[in-house]
């Protein structure tokens, strides 16, 4: 298979993606979502054409709600970002924005939940990796030579953090220029990445399992070569087949569903590469990492 | 490709199978049996699940046959709803009843929320400790303002006594009760005894009956207040009310001094006596509470959610059939079967268990169709992989199956090990999620390799393996 010879590009293009984004992440920053920080979300829609940003913020001016953006959405609302609101306060920024804006959508979350969440989420994000990690290195615990299981795992970690990664760095780019939030819809979408992307990966490794116990190849970088051969196509068809369910989320799901279904979809691709050329590079090299040459 | 699919292609090995009348130890018979009842317990499903749209067909047949009618349950997020959340401030309270304490709590605003007459509002105790909180939903089209404010409010515990003439308007009610005529005349009157006045209430235990009594415990200033209504009501009830909703209206004995009375008799139930006691206390030592969050999702939004991720829903499940069938051909129309199957009977079970359909829970189910053919994908790769090595066409599937199977389990355990940490997060938006997503990948395995195998079965022995471009 051609594409197997650029092996070595295509592992230093992932690299270098997964150092742009550690690089987008650093310049723009992560914008963590009201469910971490504390803070009110109000959509409202007008029954006719909504009235400009401008105005609304000056409707809002004197009421001391930390508006923090304005935003249209849809055809005829408007999104607005403040700090966590009292119902009376709440009520207060209804009437100020006068009869013709109906509520759509309102929330507002206290900072104690937000600290709470925050922690919560950090938790599963390393449970989640480190239960994958275990696993592997169980199910890979027969295999001890050439590489042992801890390798195995080590490899899969790697494309894990290569495939959350990635979807990251974009969201830190969005994050500045759409204003696009690390949500907890998409904090959701990275752990399910990281769940379903080591799918692939395991499919990869697997079939390099069984190539060696026959003893196929002449030394382990060809087995891992004629292993890539052969699971290639499957492992393109079962990401393919979740990403078309992906997205149709992301085009047709509506805009709650948005962020959560791109970061799905970015992820995922990013969990289908990573599995094809990061995590079977790693492997060769007896320990060390090495490229496939 | 190289080195393995290079190999020139071997005649199909069939005759050894057909010859024997039997498919990989089954006979004919049975194989075709097993794929029938497959079928015909998804047309059951489906009935069942699209009760709404069948019944009106259903009924034109002679007889009118009828499918058992359970509606899905949509969360707040599709049908329009606020989601409340209350810290409980319980510095009031001694820390071991601080559960009970929370209990009656959670008895008083339900008694409340009720009052919104919507179908099954959900409130709930959350946290241990001193950090208690209170989580209120209610689906629907409420005042938010409204609902916010009642829930907000302390119990109000008060006691009234007989207004003069009380025999009288206890016997006129009856009437209008009886008649429909005339109004409902309220029998008690407001007395300046309240909750405020009540210590504590607490379970306690007749001496010598050993019957479960209620002992109410008042402050020196209550103490007074109730001697001077007890002494001019011997005789008579004294009604308890909490949120002038009446709890009680036990028969005065005798003038109670002292500040401590007991209510006893009617037989009363030790649970029955708890609840009271809760109620009581609710009223006594009031927990006060302050909203936390909020989130309502109005009714239009809800439903515009609901059938945006239908469509998606929709559209995901054609493209996903779409690409099967193109690149799979036949195998690829089996997996499409197995997928309707697959979804009809995963729609069953959250019918059937009464689980609730939020946004989250159907993004995970379109995700989970998506993963579903993924285990179809790895075994027909295998059977091409075999098939194409020189196997026969029966051997190469049972190969496909066998060899496919450590992958697909490897890679659905973990993908359930991020489902099930998932569940652990706790707030509703992930748990419908995490929900959808282990019943989807549980449903998947089971349908992708139970049900395809099932109706593959039906291809072996048939003629249908010699054309090989339908396989390949």
């Amino acid at each position: 298979m051609k594409i197997l010879r650029y092996s070595k590009f295509l592992f230093a293009l992932s690299l270098a993606l997964v150092l742009a984004s550690l690089v987008s992440i650093a310049v723009f920053g992560l914008k963590p979502g009201i469910e971490f920080t504390g803070g009110s979300i109000l959509e409202v829609a007008y029954e006719q054409d909504p009235p400009s940003l401008e105005s609304v913020r000056s409707q809002l001016s004197g009421l001391n709600v930390g508006l923090v953006s304005a935003q249209r959405v849809e055809e005829r609302g408007v999104l607005l970002r403040m700090g966590d609101l009292s119902e009376e306060k709440h009520q207060e920024v209804l009437s100020a924005l006068g009869e013709g804006a109906q509520e759509m959508h309102f929330e507002s979350i206290g900072p104690v939940i937000g600290k709470e969440l925050q922690g919560r989420a950090a938790i599963l994000l390393v449970l989640a990796l480190a239960s994958i990690v275990f696993y592997v290195m169980f199910a890979f615990r027969k295999v001890k030579q050439p590489v042992h299981s801890w390798q195995w795992s080590l490899a899969t970690l790697a494309a894990l953090l290569h495939d959350v990664l990635i979807p990251l760095g974009v969201l830190a780019f969005l994050g500045k220029f759409y204003g696009v939030q690390i949500t907890i819809p998409v904090v959701v979408a990275l752990l399910t990445v990281v769940g379903y992307s080591v799918n692939d990966t395991v499919v990869v490794f697997d079939r390099v399992r069984e190539n060696l116990l026959k003893k196929v190849g002449v030394d382990f970088a060809d087995t891992l070569r004629l292993s890539l051969e052969q699971t290639f196509t499957r492992s393109m068809n079962t990401s393919l087949t979740t990403l078309l369910a992906v997205l149709a989320i992301l085009f047709f799901g509506g805009g709650t569903l948005r962020d959560f279904a791109l970061t799905l979809a970015i992820g995922i691709a990013a969990g289908n590469w990573s599995s094809l050329f990061v995590a079977p590079p790693l492997l060769t090299g007896k320990g060390k990492f090495g490229l496939i040459s | 490709m190289t080195a393995f699919f290079s190999s020139p292609l071997l005649p199909p090995s069939l005759p050894d199978y057909s010859k024997c009348g039997k498919v990989m130890g089954m006979k004919k018979w049975q194989v075709i049996s097993i794929a029938l009842i497959i079928v015909l317990a998804g047309v059951a499903a489906g009935f069942f699940d699209f009760s709404q749209q069948v019944n009106p067909q259903l009924a034109k047949l002679p007889g009118g046959p009828q499918v058992p009618e359970i509606p899905f349950r949509l969360g707040l997020d599709l049908q329009g709803g606020v989601h409340l959340v209350y810290q409980a401030d319980l510095s009031r309270v001694d820390s071991a009843d601080y559960d009970s304490a929370m209990e009656g709590l959670r008895d008083v605003i339900e008694r409340r929320v009720n009052y919104f007459g919507v179908a099954e509002p959900l409130v709930q105790i959350e946290g241990r400790g001193d950090e208690r909180r209170l989580i209120v939903e209610i689906a629907g089209v409420i005042d938010s303002e409204q609902a916010i404010e009642l829930i907000g409010r302390a119990p109000f515990l008060d006691f009234r006594e007989p207004k003069d003439g009380y025999e009288e308007i206890v016997q006129r009610n009856q009437q209008v009760a009886e008649t429909g005529e005339g109004e409902i005349e309220d029998p008690f009157q407001i007395t300046p005894l309240n909750g405020s006045f009540l210590e504590r209430a607490e379970v306690g235990f007749e001496q010598l009956t050993q019957e479960p009594t209620i002992l109410l415990t008042f402050n020196s200033e209550g103490a007074q207040l109730f001697q001077e209504i007890t002494k001019r009501n011997v005789g008579k009830p004294l009604a308890i009310f909490l949120d002038n909703v009446l709890l009680q209206a036990p028969i005065v004995q005798t003038e109670i001094s002292g500040g401590r009375a007991q209510i006893t008799g009617r037989d009363f139930t030790v649970e029955e006596v708890r609840q009271l006691v809760r109620d009581l206390n609710a009223g006594a030592v009031p927990v006060s509470i302050t909203l936390i969050s909020q989130q309502a999702v109005g009714p239009t939004l809800g439903k515009v959610s609901l059938d945006q991720s239908l469509r998606a829903a929709a559209v995901g499940f054609l493209l996903v059939a779409v690409f099967m069938i193109l690149f799979y051909r036949i195998p690829g129309v089996v997996s499409v079967l197995t997928l309707s199957l697959y979804g009809v009977f995963l729609l069953f079970l959250f019918k059937i268990f009464g689980f609730t359909f939020t946004l989250a829970g159907i993004a995970g189910l379109i995700l989970s169709v998506g993963m579903a053919v993924d285990a179809n994908i790895l075994i027909f790769s295998r059977f091409r992989e075999e098939f194409l090595g020189g196997k026969s066409f029966a051997i190469s599937w049972e190969e496909g199956f066998r060899r496919a199977w450590p992958s697909i389990r490897d890679g659905n355990i973990t993908t359930l090990f991020v489902a099930v940490i998932l569940f652990w997060f706790g707030t509703s938006f992930v748990r419908g999620f995490a929900l959808a997503l282990t019943l989807g990948i549980l449903m998947s395995m089971f349908s992708a390799i139970f049900v395809t195998r099932n109706f593959l079965r039906l291809f072996l022995n048939t003629r249908f393996g010699e054309f090989r471009w339908l396989w390949k």
